[in-house]
């Protein structure tokens, strides 16, 4: 300023400020160290003794763990094999019993030829989301197809797969990944078509009948789509119709086609099931039905219809106010009472429905509280421009409440996936309790605590896991908000 | 503002017609025996204290709230309980709100087509150069394949009227357009507010933006308590207020 005069207060700015980068951080592990570990006498105390407690677990865990065993023929083999190397009194994990039962660990007690047909089913359900999940990262989609295709090849060739079945698998695959590069419109037909594949493939059978259920959900589709001007009467008339196709004629009809065209493969029965074919069966099916009738239950439960609404909120207090143990004991002993005798009502299958049930309560009520969060003008303005119910809570509503709701949504999915270990109590075999023990069992792997545990919590801890971050990614690349 | 509108536009027939529309809020009674009409390309601001009812009596036009007692015919159709009546007024009135309440996980061209695609059925490609069309007309093209996020307050406004534009409405409401906004930004709003009233929609404005009133409005509307408590041409009404209730009014709101 020209006029240094501290008592003028008049100012006027002849050049405006250039934008200057901002300063650099001062960084260096040292500073940083002091500044998080050791600030004061409080946080030095405490560093020290969160050193003192990691050193404990670390010195007591890692003999064990670095002592550890992997080939060996029995629990008596790993002991002499560690009392030889690292002295009599020297403890060691034994982790030689899942190398040789981990096809048990896997599969259960699914025919061993026949494995490659659970690991097609898996390849084959990330080309089925694949294109889903990754809708707008070809680069992220072209990773988790290709991988998906080569290791279901690898496996299943190490398996033991014949070279009839491996080319069929071949072909499969790189006919879906062909459809995923190329064609939008049917990828979505082929991913709705997977679930009834995907039964087919586990249970074996004809393929007419999966291909009869999903034959009642296009009718259904079909009447709707004519009847669609009527409304609520279009919905019920393609449920009657669906429902009756499902009762009396599918059967019928499918057994009919299977005597001309068999395409047959050999049948697998539930109480095969086991390990993780039978977690991960239980675990998509559950996520994959509970978020559809999730949001449909949060739905209901905001609707100003009273019936509806009160129906809603019963069935959610009553499913979350009762332990899923009990739903699993209705469903595999209760539910016998009330059948007509003699019907074969698939324990897996009932299974699945109870766990469906429980989960779908509890993702109702994550997706009412992103819908709660939404702002009222949200609603207003949708309103406003004339869209209806269903259009703008298809279009403007959930949208928005979903991607609010994706962390609590995704902790249900991986709750529900950790829950599916509770089918031990209805007798099936789930990998943490019930395999463990059948394995454990066999004379030479006896005394076998720590180590199946540790496996199958390591895995879990992965699928949650991916879950986990594959939700964050999720998150990120929705984030629209740009502050 | 420095536009010199005058209140000499040729007005059509009866779009929208109020008969002793009643209100309540629970026990509270906001609007009371509130008879207007509205004709075709007529232009009207609402004025009135905060509470006056006067955002809950536009709002009543499009059903965004409930009437308990009276009539209200929008366009020949009357609003009652029936929803495909309520879709079909609500298809035909433009809302601009206070807090543009734009899609935010849509894009501003998005935004755009959304209604016309899915209520009027018009081709995406169509509906995209409607929405083209009238987001050049409010002065912001360039931002069309940007989220609402990105944009100043002002830009959203425009945004939000450039959208109920491509339903091709013909009743406008404004429910406070400018009340959000900074000094700055209210022009531009404004301005646009004032091209599409040289155009002859027929404008129904809730605002406190008294120089708009004068330069655009035929008709302003006093609310107190509920009711009308006035009404006439802006000239009148600003030079000469004849209640009490309304020169307190105007001595606070332009007193300063």
């Amino acid at each position: 300023m020209s006029n240094p005069d501290p008592r003028s207060v008049a100012f006027v700015r002849k050049t405006m400020l250039p934008p200057e980068p901002p300063p650099a951080r001062a960084s260096g592990a040292v500073l940083w160290l002091r500044e998080n570990l050791f600030s004061g006498p409080l946080n030095i105390l405490l560093t020290l003794i969160g050193l003192g407690i990691l050193w404990l677990i670390f010195s007591t865990l890692w003999p064990w763990l670095s002592n550890s065993v992997w080939n060996a023929e029995s629990m008596a083999d790993c002991r002499k094999i560690i009392a030889a190397a690292h002295g009599p009194d020297a403890s060691g994990a034994c982790f030689a019993i899942i190398k040789h039962r981990w096809n048990q660990f896997v599969f259960g007690f699914y025919p061993s030829d026949l494995y490659w047909r659970p690991v097609l089913a898996f390849g084959t359900l990330f080309l089925a989301l694949a294109p889903v999940l990754f809708a707008d990262s070809p680069k992220a989609r072209r990773i988790v197809t290709g991988l998906a295709v080569a290791l279901t090849f690898v496996i299943s060739a190490v398996l033991g797969a014949t070279v009839v079945e491996l080319g069929g698998m071949a072909i499969l695959m790189l006919a879906w990944v062909y459809l995923i590069e190329t064609r939008t419109g049917p990828v979505v037909l082929a991913s709705l078509i997977y679930p009834f594949f995907a039964v087919w493939l586990l249970w074996g059978g004809t393929i007419w009948e999966p291909a009869m259920a999903l034959a009642g959900f296009v009718l259904g589709f079909v009447v709707w789509r004519a009847l669609s001007a009527y409304g609520m009467f279009a919905f019920a008339a393609a449920v009657v119709v669906a429902a009756f196709w499902w009762l009396a004629l599918s059967d019928i009809v499918s057994r009919g086609i299977a005597t001309v065209l068999p395409m047959r493969l050999a049948p697998v029965s539930s109480d095969q099931f086991g390990g993780f074919v039978l977690s991960i069966t239980i675990g998509v099916s559950g996520i994959a039905l509970s978020l559809p009738l999730g949001v449909i239950l949060a739905l209901a439960r905001r609707s100003d219809l009273p019936i509806i609404k009160i129906m809603a909120v019963i069935f959610i207090e009553f499913i979350r106010g009762v332990p899923l143990i009990t739903l699993l004991f209705v469903a595999s002993l209760l539910l016998n009472y009330f059948l007509p005798p003699g019907t074969n009502f698939d324990i897996i299958l009932r299974v699945i429905i109870m766990v469906t049930l429980f989960a779908s309560a509890y993702m109702a009520e994550v997706i009412r509280g992103g819908l709660a969060a939404l702002p009222k003008g949200q609603y207003e303005a949708a309103d406003a421009l004339g869209l209806d119910y269903w259009k703008a809570q298809r279009l403007i509503i959930l949208p928005q409440a979903l991607k609010i709701s994706i962390p609590g949504i995704v902790s249900t999915f991986i709750g529900m996936f950790k829950d599916t270990t509770l089918v031990v109590f209805v007798g099936l075999f789930d990998p943490l309790k019930a395999m463990s023990d059948t394995i454990r069992a066999s004379f030479e792997w006896k005394g076998a605590y720590w180590e199946p545990y540790i496996f199958v919590g390591s895995i879990f801890f992965i699928l949650c896991f991916g879950m986990s971050r594959y939700s964050m990614y999720l998150e990120r690349r929705l984030k629209r908000d740009h502050r | 503002m420095t536009s010199t509108q005058t209140a000499s536009h040729p007005l059509g027939d009866t779009a929208i017609e109020i008969a002793k529309l009643n209100k309540w809020y629970g026990t509270f009674h906001v609007l009371r025996d509130i008879d207007l009409n509205v004709s075709r390309g007529e232009r009207i601001v609402i004025a009135g204290p905060s509470g006056s009812g006067k955002s809950t009596l536009i709002r009543c036009i499009n059903r965004l709230e409930e009437h308990q007692a009276g009539r209200i015919i929008v366009d020949g159709t009357e609003l009652t309980n029936d929803l495909k009546n309520i879709d079909k007024v609500r298809s035909e009135v433009g809302m601009v709100f206070q807090h543009f309440n734009l899609f935010p996980h849509l894009t501003i061209l998005e935004n755009c087509t959304l209604a016309p695609i899915w209520v009027r059925k018009v081709p995406k490609k169509e509906a995209e150069e409607t929405a083209m069309h009238f987001l050049e007309k409010v002065k912001i093209p360039e931002q069309a394949n940007k989220f609402p996020g990105q944009l100043s307050g002002g830009q959203q406004q425009r945004v939000a009227i450039a959208r109920s534009l491509c339903m091709r409405p013909r009743i406008m409401l404004f429910d406070e357009p400018t009340s959000a906004l900074d000094p700055e930004m209210i022009k531009e709003v404004l301005d646009t507010m004032i091209e599409l009233a040289e155009d002859g929609m027929t404008m129904l404005c809730v605002t406190h933006e008294m120089g708009f009133a004068q330069a655009v409005a035929h008709r302003v509307i006093f609310m107190d308590q509920g009711q009308i408590v006035e009404q006439n041409t802006p000239k009148e009404f600003f030079n000469n207020p004849k209640s009490e209730r309304t020169k307190l009014f105007l001595s606070q709101i332009l007193g300063h």
